[in-house]
């Protein structure tokens, strides 16, 4: 797949410059989008789509600059949003029956203000149905196709929007995480991820799945793409009381920041005995990589990290039975036929949701349940804490960074991962920072027969600046050899 | 423990979901499979945690109860089905389709 010849920087400058006019690069977008079919036919990355409303965007934008108009980081660039934020001229679906056709009433934050930057949204793009996946497989409206190998899952849950990045349709994309999905599909994509510090960035107008889990994330061809994207949406909202009042650095300002002196950990537990080996040698060759660069890497340990998929398979779910109690065929989307309130309820929830979703409200229920809470959902959040302080400690420790595979094995093949509790392993290595709330991102560090490998940097609460300076020395040092 | 049929049809009566009769015992053995996984949390020692239940750096700030005007796109009529004295009509059950001729 040829991605698009300039970076959103690039074409910011030359649509900032005149050089270029948005409409059409908005136009070359959209081109893209049919060269690789990106609609049901093919990839089925993108559910739904708004040529007018960006064209007209672009034409305002264009405007707006002539009359002298200050031009934003992402003037005229063509971005895709994940079907779990909130839209106002597309539908919002969540990849769900039960929202089927639902347009909101507000637009989510993260959209206003990638508008405000000047980014122009073309689409909403497929996922796992309500953000419950790992694979982009469990949409109602039929899986994503990974760009790179079609038979091959795009990865989960906002599999649309990395497979969008990775087609060359956009160079910046929003997604959404609870346990890793931005960061596992950008990883299966071969694009970067990124999941910022809990509280960065504004959930208004984010469907809620687990909302002491949830964050927005950010999808970049590059890391200055991501960085970009990232540097428009974060800082604190009005709108959104869990978003943090913390300064936003410049996370493009970073890029040529200095290693030197940089502690890097490698944690022992996400390289188990069981890892893929052709992953744990491409990680290998990047803690290489990053001696070289002047960084110090010692070998540290998180010992509870075998307990995060128990304990986040407890508290996403619980989470999300209480989050998804509201779609009862009153107040959103469809509605069955009943003669009695119950009935409709019930006929509503149950046509309106796939099994992957039943099966996790069950769980969430269960675990919540008169008997069990103790057993499960407490026991759990005690955990929880452990996992957290595993974190702690090591960067109390000195370690500034951590560096570990994203995933334990590259993308897989389209509807092999029938078991329930096997698919939940594909975020083994990415739930833990989305239960400790510490910032995570993936970027591209080589391939195995062909197939993407991501590297993952962890760092500290609020230090999005540390992984960026990390992630572009590490894509200048990979060179091509991130993509061979 | 173990998740009975009896167990599986009264949490889903608890979400509100309807399940099929004949679903019921694949459900309790896909949710004892993954249940199973997670026995591995009750050998932890947490006598000595708290449990969580966030992970803000610096927790979550409080804002005045007083309720932002949220910003909505369009009028609310433009959501509602019907209104009628400042209130929302909505669809009858079982018999909306037949109300929907009528003027509400």
């Amino acid at each position: 797949m040829t991605p698009p010849a300039l970076s959103a920087a690039e074409l910011a400058r030359q649509h900032a410059a005149g050089t270029l006019a948005p409409r059409e690069t908005v136009e070359r977008a959209f081109a893209r989008a049919a060269e690789v079919v990106a609609g049901p036919a093919g990839l089925n990355a993108i559910l739904w789509d708004d040529h007018e409303a960006a064209l007209g965007a672009a034409g305002e934008l264009a405007a707006l600059q002539h009359a002298g108009s200050r031009p934003g980081p992402l003037a005229g660039v063509p971005v895709v949003v994940k079907d779990n934020i909130a839209t106002l001229t597309m539908p919002t679906t969540c990849g769900s029956r039960i929202l089927e056709g639902y347009v909101s009433a507000f637009e989510a934050t993260v959209v206003t203000r990638l508008r405000a930057a000047g980014a122009i949204v073309i689409g909403k793009t497929n996922m796992d149905e309500f953000a419950m996946g790992s694979s982009t497989e469990n949409s109602a409206y039929g899986p994503t196709r990974n760009p790179i190998d079609p038979t091959r899952v795009p990865g989960g849950s906002s599999g649309g929007s990395a497979a969008c990045v990775a087609a060359g349709i956009v160079r910046v994309a929003l997604g959404s995480e609870t346990g890793g999905s931005v960061r596992q599909p950008a990883a299966f994509c071969g694009v970067v991820g990124v999941k910022p510090t809990y509280g960065r960035v504004s959930r208004y107008g984010l469907v809620a799945f687990a909302s002491s889990l949830d964050q927005v994330g950010v999808f970049g061809r590059t890391v200055e793409d991501a960085a970009i994207g990232l540097g428009a949406i974060a800082g604190r909202d009005r709108y959104d009381s869990t978003s943090a009042d913390a300064p936003v650095e410049d996370y493009v300002g970073v890029a040529n920041g200095s290693l030197d002196g940089l502690v890097i950990g490698r944690p022992r537990e996400y390289f188990p005995d069981s890892l893929d080996a052709r992953v744990r040698d491409r990680c290998d060759a990047t803690i290489d990589a990053l001696r070289q660069l002047g960084a110090t890497v010692r070998n540290v340990s998180l010992p509870h990290t075998e307990l995060a998929i128990p304990t986040y398979y407890i508290i996403a779910p619980a989470e999300a039975s209480s989050n998804l109690a509201r779609f009862d065929g009153v107040r959103y989307g469809m509605r069955a036929k009943a003669a009695a309130l119950r009935d409709m309820y019930e006929g509503t929830r149950s046509h309106g949701f796939g099994p992957e979703v039943t099966r996790r409200i069950l769980l969430g229920t269960y675990v919540l349940s008169a008997g069990y809470y103790d057993a499960y959902y407490k026991k759990a959040q005690e955990v929880r804490a452990l996992i957290a302080d595993d974190f702690r400690r090591v960067f109390d420790g000195g370690v500034q960074v951590l560096l570990t595979p994203t995933a334990p094995t590259p993308a897989f093949p389209l509807g092999t991962k029938s078991d329930p509790y096997e698919m939940y392993l594909s975020d083994i290595f990415t739930a833990t920072a989305n239960l400790a709330g510490v910032p995570a991102l993936s970027l591209p560090i080589g391939r195995v027969d062909g197939l993407p490998v991501g590297g993952q940097l962890i760092g500290r609460h609020f230090d999005e600046a540390t992984l960026f300076r990390v992630a572009f020395a590490l894509e200048r040092a990979l060179g091509g050899s991130a993509h061979q | 423990m173990s998740v009975t049929d009896a167990e599986v049809r009264h949490v889903a009566a608890l979400a509100r979901l309807g399940l099929d009769a004949e679903r019921i015992p694949t459900i309790a053995a896909e949710l004892n499979g993954i249940l199973a996984h997670m026995d591995v949390l009750s050998k932890v020692d947490t006598s000595q945690v708290g449990a969580v239940t966030g992970v803000g750096a610096a927790g979550t700030p409080l804002r005045v109860d007083g309720g932002n005007q949220i910003p909505l796109a369009r009028p609310r009529e433009a959501f509602a089905p019907a209104m009628r004295d400042g209130f929302l009509l909505v669809p009858r059950l079982a018999t909306h389709e037949d109300l929907d001729a009528e003027s509400p």
